[in-house]
C-alpha cells in the first residue's frame, strides 16, 4: 500500500478492569473496502471497533495502550481532538437509536453541530443522505415527524444517513443488522456494498454468511488476538490457521 | 376448586380493596375539609374569602389572598433556585462524576432528605436570615429583617433538593448509553449531547420531578414557618415577609376554638391548600401527557 491507510492499528492493548480484552492488535484496514471483523462472542470484536473512534472514553476502568492511527494521526495522543476524529467515522450500532427529534433533525444533527446553519445547505444534505440510504421516497412527505415513528429497518437506515451527513471517510458497523428483519437486513447489506465506493467500511458481525456476502476482507479475532486477516474467500474457504478453520466450520463459537 | 388458585384470587381482590381504600382516602379528606369549612364559606362566600386581603379574625374578617400569595411566592422561589442546581447536580452525578465520587455523592444527597425539617428551619434562622439581612437585602431594599419569602424559598429549595436530584438522576440513568454514543460518534461534545439529546429525552421526567417537588413544597410547614416572617400581607418583593397557608394552620390551630369562625377559617385554609395541590397536579398531568405525546409524535 503506497498511501497511508485510513485506519492503522499498532500494538493496541485494551484492558477493561482486570480483563485483558485486546492483545497486541496490529492491522491496516484496507481503504474503500468492506472489512468484517468476525469471531465468537466476547472475543473483543466490538471492543476493537469502538476503539477506532474512542467510544471507550466515557467508560470507567478502560485502559488503552498502543496506537490507532486515523489518516496518520494517533487518535489516543493527548492532543488529539476527539470530536474531529469521530466526525471522520459514521457509527451504526446494533439497534437503531434515533435521536429524540424529527427525521429531518436527525440527519441535520451532525452538520449543525459542526457549524452548518444555512437552511438550503442543510435541506440539500438531508435530501442527499436520505437518498443515499434509500429512505427519501419513504419519508419525504413527513420529514418533520418523529424519527421513532419509523419502522426499525427504516430507523437503522436513518441512523446511517445521520452518520453519513457529517461527511465521514469511514463507516463502522457494530452488528448493525442484528435487530432487523431479513428484508431490512438485505437492504442494509446492499447499502454497505454500494457505499464502499466512497467509504472504508468496517463491520463487526457474528453471521459468517453476512461476512461472506458483503465483505472484501475478513479479520478473525479469537480471545483478544487477531488470528487471521485476508481477503474474504481466502479466510472463509481456505483458512491458513487451525483456529480459523475450526471457527468457520462451526466447531468453536 | 384448586386451593392455590383460590388463594390467588382472594389475594388479588384483597389488594384491590386496599388500593381503593387508600385512593378513597383522598376523597374522604377533601369532603371532611369541605364539610368543616361550610360555615365560613356560607358566611363570606368563596370570592370574598379568596380575593380579599384583610385578616382580622377578632372582627370576623378572613381574607385568604395574602396566604395564597405567600404560598405561591415561597414555592416559586424555591423551584427557581432548586431546579437549575438540581439539574446540574444530577447531570454531574450521572454523566460526569467518576465512579468513586458517584459512590460518595449519592448517599450524601440522600442524607439531606433524611434531615428533619425543623433543623432546616433552625439553620435558616441562624444562617440564611442574617445572610439576607446583612449581605443580600441592603443591595436591593432599604430595610429587611431577613425574615422573608426569599428566606423561605431558600430553605425550601434546600429541602426539595434531594428529591429532585434523585428523581432526575433516575431518569437520566434510564437513557441508553447507545443513544449518547450515537450523538458522540457524530462528533458532538458531551455538553452538546446533554443539551440536545439527553435533556430532550429526559424532559418528561424532569417535569415530573418538578411537579412532585412543587407538591411537596406547597405543604412544607415548619421550616418555612420559622423563616418567612408570618405577616398576613401580600408580598410584593422577595424581601417581603410572607405567610404561607401551612404556616397559618400550624401557628393557630391551638387557639382556633377561642374565636368564632376561626376553626372553620383554618379548615378552609387546609381546604385551599388541598385544592391548590390537587389543581396543580391535574394541570401538570395534562401538560406531561401533552409533552409525552409531542415527543412521541
Amino acid at each position: 500500500m503506497t498511501k497511508t491507510p485510513h485506519i492503522s492499528v499498532q500494538h493496541l492493548d485494551v484492558h477493561i478492569g482486570a480483563q485483558h480484552i485486546l492483545k497486541d492488535i496490529n492491522i491496516n484496514i484496507p481503504d474503500k473496502k468492506v472489512t468484517s471483523i468476525i469471531g465468537p462472542s466476547g472475543c473483543g470484536k466490538t471492543t476493537l471497533l469502538k476503539s477506532f473512534n474512542r467510544l471507550w472514553d466515557n467508560t470507567a476502568d478502560v485502559k488503552i495502550t498502543g496506537k490507532v492511527l486515523v489518516d496518520g494521526e494517533d487518535i489516543y495522543a493527548p492532543d488529539a481532538e476527539v470530536t474531529r476524529i469521530r466526525k471522520k467515522m459514521g457509527l451504526l450500532s446494533q439497534r437503531p437509536y434515533p435521536l429524540p427529534m424529527s427525521i429531518y433533525d436527525n440527519v441535520a444533527y451532525g452538520p449543525r453541530i459542526h457549524g452548518i446553519r444555512k437552511k438550503q445547505v442543510l435541506d440539500q444534505l438531508v435530501e442527499e443522505q436520505l437518498k443515499a440510504t434509500g429512505l427519501w421516497n419513504e419519508v419525504k412527505d413527513r420529514l418533520n415527524a418523529s424519527a421513532t415513528r419509523l419502522s426499525i429497518g427504516q430507523q437503522q437506515r436513518l441512523c446511517l444517513a445521520r452518520g453519513l451527513a457529517v461527511g465521514p471517510e469511514i463507516i463502522l458497523g457494530d452488528e448493525s443488522t442484528s435487530a432487523l428483519d431479513p428484508v431490512s437486513t438485505a437492504i442494509i447489506e446492499d447499502l454497505f456494498i454500494s457505499l464502499k465506493e466512497k467509504y472504508s467500511i468496517v463491520l463487526v458481525t457474528h453471521i459468517l454468511r453476512q461476512a461472506r456476502r458483503v465483505s472484501d476482507y475478513i479479520i478473525f479475532v479469537y480471545m483478544g488476538k487477531i488470528i487471521e486477516f485476508g481477503p474474504t474467500e481466502e479466510v472463509l474457504l481456505n483458512p491458513k490457521e487451525e483456529l480459523t478453520k475450526e471457527y468457520v466450520k462451526g466447531y468453536i463459537s | 376448586m384448586n386451593f392455590r388458585l383460590l388463594k390467588d384470587k382472594i389475594l388479588s381482590k384483597l389488594m384491590l380493596v386496599f388500593t381503593l381504600a387508600s385512593v378513597s382516602l383522598l376523597l374522604v379528606i377533601g369532603i371532611g375539609l369541605y364539610y368543616k369549612s361550610i360555615p365560613i364559606i356560607q358566611r363570606l362566600g368563596w370570592t370574598e374569602l379568596i380575593t380579599t386581603s384583610v385578616w382580622k379574625p377578632l372582627k370576623g374578617l378572613f381574607g385568604f389572598f395574602p396566604f395564597i400569595m405567600g404560598t405561591l411566592w415561597v414555592t416559586a422561589i424555591a423551584i427557581i433556585i432548586a431546579l437549575p442546581l438540581c439539574l446540574l447536580t444530577a447531570l454531574y452525578i450521572v454523566e460526569y462524576a467518576p465512579a468513586r465520587i458517584k459512590r460518595i455523592l449519592t448517599p450524601f444527597v440522600n442524607l439531606l432528605s433524611g434531615i428533619p425539617p425543623v433543623i432546616f428551619g433552625v439553620w435558616g434562622v441562624l444562617f440564611i436570615i442574617p445572610l439576607i439581612q446583612v449581605h443580600i437585602a441592603p443591595h436591593f431594599v432599604e430595610f429587611s429583617t431577613g425574615y422573608s419569602v426569599l428566606a423561605g424559598g431558600i430553605v425550601l429549595a434546600v429541602m426539595i433538593f434531594p428529591l429532585i436530584v434523585s428523581i432526575i438522576s433516575e431518569v437520566l440513568r434510564t437513557i441508553p448509553q447507545e443513544l449518547k454514543d450515537a450523538s458522540l460518534a457524530l462528533g458532538a461534545t458531551k455538553w452538546e449531547t446533554i443539551k440536545k439529546v439527553i435533556l430532550r429525552k429526559a424532559l418528561p421526567g424532569i417535569v415530573a420531578a418538578t411537579v412532585l417537588a412543587i407538591s411537596r413544597a406547597f405543604g412544607e410547614t415548619i421550616a418555612v414557618l420559622m423563616v418567612c416572617g408570618n405577616n398576613a400581607i401580600v408580598p410584593h418583593s422577595v424581601f417581603d415577609t410572607g405567610y404561607p397557608l401551612p404556616a397559618l394552620i400550624a401557628n393557630n390551630y391551638g387557639e382556633m376554638l377561642s374565636i368564632p369562625s376561626y376553626d372553620s377559617a383554618l379548615m378552609f385554609a387546609a381546604l385551599l391548600l388541598f385544592i391548590i395541590i390537587l389543581l396543580f397536579n391535574i394541570i401538570s398531568r395534562v401538560i406531561l401527557a401533552r409533552l409525552e405525546r409531542r415527543l412521541a409524535a
